[in-house]
């Protein structure tokens, strides 16, 4: 076990180091960094002068070694349009994706597995069918469109909640929904197949045939086995969910990280894109990390030779 | 194994429900591809053409609507019922295109770590979890704009972003078909690695890749106007739904039809595609976790 985790985290270790290396492309992709840096007349000198002072003169690699220490402190420069350090930008409005995030993925949750376990629990009945249709149609609703469409209902139309920003919990209630949609139609759909599997293995039928009541097998011995696969596909989902954050929350005009990004990705902020990308990665890293570890926890069963994520 | 044998009455019964969902997939599939191809003889009008004397009409069952503008007209005039069909060929084209090339990405990537295994495969699959944990649309933004957002930048930012299913899915596959004995006697024959992998493990590890490659489709058209509707897609004057999406958020409060119709459109495609892809998995493969 002990060796695992090492070897896991040593494993995510990695993952995070080629997460530097595309980021650090990210802003040589351009090209010329300086030529962003100043206004279109600046003389050739001016350009050289600070192509020499950023260092941009060295070799490529030199530069990724000196980015990449500089990156492990936290310091990803300043930012070219606030001219205040990147991070601290982040941490400014990071807890407000924080927030839509685990809203909306809770949210997903907590319609999501009753309506799966439900779904096959009855299966073929009327719920199945409206639980199966409403999963179709999350999955094929785009999140910035089905924003649209709930700011077109609930905000225009009813006028019961806000269209944009964030203020109150009423103004969380449309952006979490869009956001946690598409989520709570897999998760449904996982919670859903997971059930049928499990009823139909050998042990619940011999739990049935030794007289154990039908609700008990359901829900202790059924319900436990389900929910582990879905433990672990929470975690990718939440990597989903901060990736759909960029959009949702430009949508709604959600003081985020992701609304954040998408400014600075137009104000060729490239500091600051650089340093979104990575926290949010390494976010996600670590996240995945924790589940992973939680994962072997719940399921002995199962033992790792090499991760099979 | 007994999972397989006792969930197989359970597969058996979803595969005669989803014909009905495979046939209503395609049927609605065949109009919006066959629609996409033949815009410009459907289309009654240039999508591009302004007409600002008929600014903001609502669709023709409505008060002000106009016989001749089905779905209304936006904030310049332009017919709607035009714009989509023309926004069609790009979602379905780039879509398309998308998958091809991610497909190819991927499927490469994913032979060669599951057939090679050890240090090909590690450093590959580590690759992935690097992909797998860069949130892909702010990458794509990233590129795309600093490239320049064209249609050929689009298709390879969205190609080179999503290849990763490809690889996960058929390295899973191949780890298996390389232990059969059919390999085994192809190897012992004397073919070298590469026609093994051609002609022996790749036409056995097709199933997953024809489904992936279905259900990624619908991504990316969900993905193409993300980009779009970002600003970052195809630029104007080309009508794209995700374009029309953003144009219609402007006016969420005085003119519906701008972002319901255009959304409505992408909602219907991927839904078809994925009624598809679901029912080429329970047919061909329902073992198969994608």
């Amino acid at each position: 076990m002990v060796g695992y985790v090492g070897r896991r985290m040593l494993q995510s270790l990695g993952v995070l180091l080629g997460v530097s290396v595309i980021v650090f492309g990210l802003l040589h992709l351009t090209g010329d960094p300086t030529r962003l840096l100043l206004p279109l007349e600046a003389r050739e000198e001016d350009v050289r002068q600070l192509r020499a002072l950023l260092g941009l003169d060295d070799p490529l690699w030199v530069q990724y070694v000196r980015f990449l220490g500089r990156a492990v402190r936290g310091d990803f420069g300043l930012s070219f349009k606030h001219q205040v350090p990147a991070l601290a930008l982040i941490f400014q409005t990071l807890p407000a994706t924080l927030q839509l995030t685990v809203a909306g993925l809770g949210l997903a949750l907590v319609v999501a597995v009753p309506a799966g376990i439900l779904s096959a629990l009855k299966r073929n009945s009327l719920l199945d069918a409206v639980c199966s249709v409403g999963v179709l149609l999350g999955q094929a609703m785009p999140v910035y469109w089905l924003g649209l469409l709930l700011i077109m209902v609930f905000a225009v139309g009813l006028g019961w909640f806000p269209a944009a920003g964030r203020d109150g919990w009423t103004s969380i209630v449309l952006p979490a929904t869009a956001l946690g949609a598409f989520s709570m139609a897999r998760i449904a759909r996982m919670a859903r197949s997971g059930m049928l599997e499990v009823l139909a293995q050998d042990y619940v039928r011999t739990a049935r045939a030794a007289g154990i009541r039908t609700f008990v097998v359901t829900y202790k011995y059924a319900l436990k086995n389900a929910a582990i696969p879905l433990v672990t596909i929470i975690g990718l989902e939440f990597g989903i969910l901060l990736g759909g954050a960029v959009i949702t929350e430009t949508i709604f005009a959600w003081p985020g990280v992701g609304r954040l990004a998408v400014d600075a990705i137009f104000s060729r902020d490239y500091p600051l894109v650089q340093a979104i990308v990575a926290v949010l990665a390494t976010l996600f890293v670590v996240i995945n990390l924790v589940i992973d570890l939680v994962y072997t926890y719940l399921d002995p069963r199962i033992v790792y030779v090499r991760s099979a994520r | 194994m007994s999972v397989a044998a006792a969930t197989l009455p359970v597969v058996a019964r979803a595969r005669r429900r989803v014909s009905f969902r495979a046939v209503f997939g395609l049927g609605v599939l065949l109009v919006i591809g066959g629609s996409a191809v033949f815009a410009p003889q459907l289309a009654p009008w240039d999508p591009a053409r302004q007409m600002l004397l008929k600014r903001l009409r609502p669709p023709m069952w409505q008060e002000r609507g106009l016989r001749e503008h089905p779905l209304g007209t936006d904030h310049l005039g332009r017919d709607i019922l035009s714009r989509i069909l023309h926004g069609g060929r790009i979602s379905l084209g780039v879509g398309l295109t998308a998958v091809t090339l991610s497909a190819l990405i991927g499927v490469t990537l994913g032979l060669l770590a599951g057939f090679f295994g050890g240090r090909a495969d590690a450093f590959i699959m580590r690759i992935v979890d690097v992909f797998l944990a860069i949130p892909y649309i702010l990458l794509a933004m990233g590129v795309v704009f600093a490239l320049g957002p064209s249609l050929l930048n689009v298709i390879l930012v969205m190609g080179a972003t999503r290849w990763v299913q490809f690889a996960r899915i058929v390295r899973a596959d191949v780890l298996s078909i390389r232990e059969r004995e059919f390999v085994a006697g192809a190897r012992a024959r004397g073919n070298r690695p590469l026609r093994l992998l051609l002609r022996h493990v790749l036409p056995n590890a097709l199933t997953p890749i024809i489904v992936v490659a279905t259900l990624e489709l619908a991504f990316m058209i969900i993905y193409e106007s993300a980009l779009s509707f970002l600003g970052l897609g195809v630029q104007p004057p080309t009508p794209t739904w995700g374009w029309m999406l953003a144009d219609g958020r402007n006016y969420v409060a005085t003119a519906w039809w701008l972002a319901t119709f255009p959304g409505l459109a992408i909602m219907l495609t991927v839904l078809a595609v994925n009624l598809l892809g679901d029912w080429l998995r329970d047919t061909l493969d329902p073992r198969l976790k994608v």
